[in-house]
């Protein structure tokens, strides 16, 4: 055994060895083989050239990129202000239901009718009713503007599923801990603040991050009642040129940012994943 | 009278009586073992002591003072009474110092500056000073039973209850732990621990205590106990758990 | 149902005459053969196609479809109504229509992706402002200060970045029921539309709103000219085209203006 290691390599490494380098084979000449049958397939079709010419048109991209860019910025914007509220009204929702004291009982009805509601509306209803129809009543300028109301309706829609997700926390949190804490004198409150929240936040980290990635794609339906975001100024576009290549324009915009997110939360919830392991 | 006294506790979970009508007197400075096999009620009865359970029926006078009485805020009696448990119950996402100084700080006031002097004093004293800045999962379980008796220690204490804290560790970790507790019985503290390592009853414990289905079949200094029972239960227990 | 019974008795029509005479400039140009398939919007709107329903041939749009459609040799019954969005109008690839006529503005950019008809309506852009702003003079430089909104997808959008350019953003909509519904939030003090559609909005639609003024049609070398909408390259264009020239010199299609379209002397023009 020893020798077989002195000489380099025992003959589970090499068999192994061996074994990754064919997986790597199979796996470079398969993706090559479908890189390739996209590239030289998909231009033969009959009406690959009017689909270029409209989804994947170079000058329009060039001329429509900068006031893409420019229109992100908005979205940027809505979702900067938008996402710590949603944290923050989110957690409040989940403490909500999670209440044990019978004074206490409303607030645990209203969170439930809260996250009911609001993750069985489409968002998109949420944001024209509360968009249009808040500033309907009456409400003097500044305080009638679409970017308040159409994010207070992402931002309500958002918590309730946030609020389920950090509910979801708490729950995986085993109840020894909160048993642990009140051992040692601490309240249900300062055990669910220094004791249990910690946790249950950290343990759903990855899944509120899918949720500010779900988020930032739906700040764009602000679209809907005025806000001339990405999504809006690529269809301006598409109607002045005829072209659909804006949307194109705006989806690569869209990945540059979502992409890496997309990265990073499953690479925290891989690790998560090992950790429990 | 005496430092901890339970008369006729009842503890039920639905049907199933847990505790039956226990008594047991616990002088200060003593340490009282509880042995008996696992479903006795040994673990239920420590909880109850330190209130995470609401007794059904009984009393619980900590220093002649009823703290059963289910108008009690539990909050003031956990603070005096602390507990460790068998699987340690360490805050993972704290290093072994926050651990031991949270609940100081919360309950009784104090700065992170003002305790740590007497809080590093506890982890010097148990042969933990280099393990502070630890987290939980950096350390061993022996080190973490360690750090769990310091948090609770670290409260100030006037009783502590110990549920099987050496049943969850490695054979060769036991020792370290056990140490910890002759070394608390030095220094004057009572304590009541439910346990199945008999040469440390026998050696350590000012009384055992038998259980059996919710009751105390027996009660004897250990010598008495465990050299000449006189029920036949605890004889059968003993020639099981001896053997 | 209505729909249905009209092409029931298109489909009679079309086995008692057969198709049309040979030689004639749409013959077997038609989508489906002796049938002109007409697209309008979902819905259409006042005062382009009334009720919604262009089956009656009620409305501006509805009316020039059944003259044009008349022009070309088709009879009433062999005209077949669809539905469409401005989006599938513009899409690659085969349409579900042999014209699509929904206030589409004739542009440069649109024409290299699809082709348009001769004009059929030179449509002047209008100002409609919100029941707070109805004293606004019509100049630019008062016009400069409102909020403005308009519907994305028309040229009304370049027409504000271009010739208004106003203080603060513009907010964009879906369709006029939306800029509507902006307006009656006070989110918004005006909005762009072609003159017929601001009218028809201030009449019906947005109580105590004002049709303010007018730019001219001709404005620029741009003037915003309503054309028919055709997959490029179509053969059927000529045959539209020519229709189209025939009712504009013979009268009819000022007739037609003349009933379906307010008078639009009465908007003042902006300077």
């Amino acid at each position: 055994m020893s020798e077989q290691k002195a000489a380099g390599m025992t003959r589970r490494a090499i068999f192994e060895q061996k074994q990754r380098r064919r997986a790597t084979l199979i796996a470079a000449s398969s993706t090559a083989i479908v890189v390739l049958a996209l590239v030289v397939l998909i231009p033969m079709a009959p009406g690959w050239e009017k689909v270029q010419k409209s989804f994947f048109n170079g000058a329009v991209l060039a001329k429509s990129f900068p006031k893409l860019l420019e229109a992100f910025k908005i979205n940027i914007m809505i979702f900067a202000w938008s996402a710590p509220a949603i944290a923050v009204l989110g957690l409040l929702i989940a403490l909500a239901r999670d209440a044990k004291s019978p004074a206490l009982f409303p607030l645990r009805i209203f969170g439930a009718a809260f996250t009911d509601v609001f993750r069985g509306v489409p968002v998109i209803l949420t944001v024209y009713l509360i968009g249009f129809g808040i500033p309907g009543l009456g409400l003097p300028r500044p305080w009638n503007s679409p970017y308040i109301w159409g994010s207070l309706a992402l931002i309500l829609t958002y918590s309730a599923y946030v609020a389920e997700i950090f509910r979801s926390g708490i729950d995986s949190v085993h109840h020894s801990q909160r048993a642990a804490a009140l051992s040692l004198g601490l309240s249900e409150r300062q055990a669910m603040r220094d004791v249990i929240l910690p946790q249950a936040v950290r343990n759903v980290v990855p899944s509120q991050m899918n949720m500010l990635i779900a988020l930032q794609k739906d700040v764009s339906l602000l679209s809907f009642i005025g806000p001339v975001e990405i999504f809006r100024q690529a269809g301006v576009f598409k109607s002045l040129l005829a072209n659909f290549t804006p949307y194109v324009g705006a989806a690569i915009i869209f990945l540059i940012v979502t992409i890496p997110a997309t990265r990073y939360a499953d690479y925290l919830m891989a690790r998560q994943t090992r950790e429990r392991r | 009278m005496a430092k901890l006294e339970l008369r006729h506790v009842i503890k039920r979970f639905g049907d199933v009586t847990v505790c039956d009508g226990i008594d047991l007197d616990v002088e200060a400075g003593q340490l009282v073992c509880l042995i008996g096999a696992s479903g006795a009620g040994k673990s239920t009865l420590l909880r109850c002591i330190n209130l995470l359970e609401p007794i059904d029926e009984g009393e619980i006078f900590l220093d002649g003072q009823d703290i059963a009485v289910p108008a009690l805020d539990p909050q003031t009696v956990r603070a005096r009474i602390g507990i460790v448990f068998q699987n340690f119950n360490l805050f993972p996402h704290m290093t072994a110092l926050e651990n031991a100084m949270l609940a100081p700080r919360r309950v009784r006031g104090l700065t992170r500056a003002a305790l740590l002097p007497e809080v590093e004093a506890l982890f010097d004293r148990f042969g933990l000073a280099d393990r502070m800045q630890n987290y939980p999962d950096q350390l061993s379980g022996g080190q973490q039973q360690r750090v769990a008796i310091v948090r609770a220690l670290a409260m100030r204490p006037e009783v502590m209850l110990f549920d099987e804290i050496t049943s969850a560790l490695d054979p060769q970790l036991v020792g370290e732990v056990l140490d910890v507790l002759l070394l608390l019985k030095q220094q004057g503290m009572t304590m009541v621990m439910a346990t199945h390592e008999m040469g440390f009853a026998r050696q350590a414990a000012n009384k055992v205590c038998f259980l059996k289905d919710g009751k105390v079949i027996e009660e004897a200094n250990p010598t008495r106990l465990f050299d000449h029972p006189q029920h036949s239960d605890t004889q059968a227990f003993l020639s099981r758990a001896l053997k | 149902m209505k729909r249905l019974f009209t092409m029931t008795v298109a489909t009679c029509a079309l086995m008692a005459t057969s198709a049309l005479a040979d030689g004639h400039c749409a013959a077997g140009k038609t989508l489906a053969d002796g049938k002109f398939t007409i697209a309008t919007g979902n819905p259409a709107y006042f005062p382009w196609v009334m009720d919604d329903a262009p089956e009656s041939g009620k409305g501006f749009e509805a009316a020039v479809a059944y003259a044009v459609a008349g022009e070309m040799g088709f009879a009433a019954e062999d005209v077949v109504w669809v539905r469409s969005s401005f989006d599938e109008a513009i899409q690659p690839g085969a349409k579900n229509f042999d014209v699509n006529m929904q206030q589409y503005s004739i542009t440069p950019e649109r024409d290299e992706v699809v082709d348009f008809s001769a004009p059929y309506y030179t449509a002047p852009m209008a100002v409609l402002v919100s029941p707070g702003a109805t004293d606004t003079a019509p100049t630019l430089a008062a016009l400069k200060g409102l909020k403005w909104g308009a519907v994305g997808s028309t040229t009304a959008v370049a027409k504000l970045g271009d010739v208004v350019k106003p203080d603060s953003d513009l907010l964009l909509y879906g369709d006029n029921a939306d800029v509507n519904a902006a307006m009656s939030a006070n989110q918004i003090d005006a909005a762009l539309f072609d003159l017929p559609t601001a009218l028809f909005l201030s009449a019906v639609m947005i109580e105590g709103s004002k049709v303010i003024g007018q730019f001219p049609a001709d404005e620029g070398d741009n003037p915003d000219q309503f054309g028919m909408l055709m997959e490029e390259g179509n053969p059927l264009k000529a045959c539209v085209d020519a229709a189209i020239t025939a009712i504009t010199d013979n009268g009819t299609l000022a007739a037609i203006e003349a009933e379906w379209l307010q008078s639009t002397t009465g908007v003042p023009l902006i300077k």
